[in-house]
């Protein structure tokens, strides 16, 4: 018995808009993604590769086409279905690091394990272990405002992994951070995959960055335009 | 989880102090209003029912026309010797039947003069009333028959004209009558309406009727039942009387009036029902504005941190739970709103009663009706905005600037 991918996309259309004005985010895209993988896509802007990452993250679904979730498709999913979806599966990293403001670290970390409603002392002793593991021992009370933005990253990477989810969804995590922090977070990102087996897509347009990735998909006008399997390790080393 | 949600919302609140508190005050403002004024009108009310239960319960008051709020007839006929002397005669079970008329008169002794109320009656006034006498004696028989002028003064009326003498004896003026002082009444202080009862002239009826009233009827008639005797009894047997002598056909209603205490003390609570009333409409208006502006900020609030919304969305929060944190955060505000309100009422009440001197009475309908209310308000200004902040898109939010 073979276990379904994890993710799959099967005729996968975004429009926007209608008629002579209508706009193809993704157009009739075949695609799917295993456990354990780390998925880099890149693409000019426009190409709909933000537009798959959301719909892959649930926060948008697809004009036509069937989304699959470990084989279980998405389409008749309402609101709800899709939020506990990403409650119990997603973690999200943003480009803009998105923690709430003048809010401790160990507070940010615990966010998601507010709404599955676990109770104190549980939340905060798996989000100080993430904090841990992001390499953050020692910062658990600073708000948001006395950490770098490397830090900030970090703490937004504890966000996402605190609830131990099946994907690890990053959109752009080094946009706004310098190289040298960009590499450290992306290290961390493939410690992540490597050790903790946990599924990674990540969306750059950054050639080094997407290099960490084990597979690389290039997206141009909608379209899946190439999806290569990367052998090679990348030779940066810090 | 409730407990998380109300540490958020106060955070949210405690973030913007000054903000929130500009909020509430339109709640704060309506809620003090009426918290202090139904203080102040409790505090008046047990002084009022407090004077009346010491002028006793076996008092009764006569009087032509009905009485109560709205319905003063003023055609009513007014009352003869005649019955007065029905009623003593024919009605068992009294200790005093006084007819009253009341006036007022300047009163002069020496260069002295005072303005005053001529209250003309007979001895029987002050046993209906269980007012004794400071100084001197009351009417005599002849005097009683309006023969020879006497004059009883209270306390305020000796004051203004005697200062410290003693006037028994002397001879004042009221109302150009010469009029002998025989006797000065105990004093017997503010009457529950602020008067003071002291500033009096208590002359014989036929006086008063020739030289100050002009007339020959009264106008109203005081009764005092006998102690163990029931004053239900002895207010309808003066009804039926009254009815049988002003021949009012059976069906019709009474163009006179005989009320305990306890009946005139709910005519007066009846006027403070209707002040009541009008409170609550005012309090009614200015809750309306304090939801709304409520509403108002929490919009602007659902704003102000749509990125926060995003990402508490994004991450896993359910519409309603979002839902929740803006309804909790609006009520905590509105409740903020209410306990401050309460609390101002409270202490101006305390200021105003103490000026006053009448009790401190505080309601706790009242103010459970004003907490009960504020969350109300919270509850329903702030379902619209955090309808909104849960109807957001995720996607659209995460963007938002």
């Amino acid at each position: 018995m073979t276990l379904p991918p994890l993710i799959t996309f099967k005729q996968v259309s975004k429009f926007y808009g209608r008629g002579e004005a209508m706009i193809r985010a993704l157009d009739h895209i075949d695609l799917s993604i295993s456990q354990g993988e780390f998925v880099a896509i890149m693409g000019p802007s426009g190409s709909g590769k933000s537009t798959a990452m959301n719909i892959i993250g649930g926060l948008d679904v697809p004009s036509s086409g069937e989304y699959f979730f470990q084989g279980i498709p998405t389409s008749s999913f309402d609101r709800s279905q899709l939020t506990l979806l990403r409650r119990h599966m997603l973690g999200f990293v943003f480009q803009g690091f998105n923690l709430l403001a003048r809010t401790s670290a160990v507070e940010n970390v615990e966010l998601p394990l507010v709404y599955r409603g676990m109770d104190h002392r549980e939340r905060r002793r798996l989000a100080l272990a993430a904090l841990e593991q992001v390499g953050l021992k020692g910062r658990e009370s600073h708000t948001t405002q006395e950490l770098s933005g490397g830090q900030q990253q970090r703490v937004a990477i504890a966000r996402a992994i605190v609830t131990n989810p099946a994907v690890l969804l990053a959109d752009e995590p080094t946009g706004n951070l310098d190289t040298r922090t960009s590499f450290e977070i992306m290290e961390l990102i493939a410690r992540l995959n490597r050790e903790n087996g946990i599924t990674v897509i990540m969306v750059t347009h950054e050639e080094d960055i997407a290099a960490y990735g084990k597979r690389l998909l290039r997206f141009v006008d909608g379209r899946l335009a190439s999806d290569q399997v990367r052998v090679k390790e990348p030779d940066h080393v810090l | 989880m409730f407990f998380e949600t109300a540490k958020l919302a106060w955070r949210a609140i405690s973030r913007n102090m000054l903000r929130s508190f500009l909020t509430v005050l339109g709640v704060v403002i309506g809620v003090a209003a009426v918290i202090a004024m139904v203080t102040v009108g409790n505090g008046t009310t047990a002084r009022v029912k407090d004077e009346l239960s010491r002028l006793g319960t076996n008092t009764l008051f006569v009087r032509p026309g009905q009485w109560g709020p709205g319905r003063v007839s003023t055609e009513a006929k007014r009352f003869t010797d005649k019955d007065v002397q029905a009623i003593r005669e024919q009605v068992t079970g009294l200790r005093a039947v006084a007819p009253v008329n009341r006036g007022t008169a300047t009163v002069i002794a020496g260069g002295a003069n005072h303005s005053t109320s001529a209250i003309g009656t007979t001895n029987d006034y002050l046993i209906a009333q269980d007012w004794d006498l400071a100084f001197g004696r009351n009417f005599l028989p002849n005097e009683d028959r309006g023969s020879h002028a006497a004059c009883i003064i209270g306390e305020t009326v000796r004051k203004e004209l005697f200062g410290a003498a003693n006037p028994v004896g002397q001879n004042i003026r009221v109302s150009n009558i010469a009029c002998p002082v025989i006797g000065i009444l105990a004093v017997k202080g503010q009457s529950g309406m602020g008067d003071d009862q002291d500033d009096t002239v208590i002359m014989p009826l036929k006086l008063h009727q020739r030289r100050i009233g002009g007339t020959t009827t009264i106008s109203s008639i005081i009764l005092s039942a006998q102690d163990g005797v029931a004053t239900s009894k002895v207010q309808s047997d003066v009804e039926s009387l009254l009815r049988e002598r002003r021949r009012i056909a059976i069906g019709r209603e009474d163009d006179f009036s005989v009320n305990d205490m306890s009946q005139i003390a709910a005519a007066m609570t009846g006027t403070t029902v209707l002040l009541t009333g009008l409170l609550g409409a005012v309090a009614a208006v200015s809750l309306l504005v304090g939801g709304i502006g409520i509403m108002n900020i929490m919009l602007v609030s659902v704003t102000e941190r749509t990125r926060e919304i995003g990402i508490r969305l994004a991450i896993g929060a359910l519409e309603g739970q979002v839902l929740t944190q803006f309804l909790v955060e609006a009520v905590m505000l509105s409740i903020f709103g209410g306990v401050t309100g309460i609390m101002t009422g409270l202490a101006l009440a305390f200021g105003v009663v103490s000026y006053l001197q009448v009790p401190f009475v505080t309601s706790p309908t009242i103010i459970a009706l004003a907490f009960v209310f504020s969350a109300a308000i919270g509850m329903i200004f702030g379902y619209f905005p955090a309808r909104r902040a849960a109807q957001l898109n995720p996607i659209e939010a995460l963007r938002h600037e």
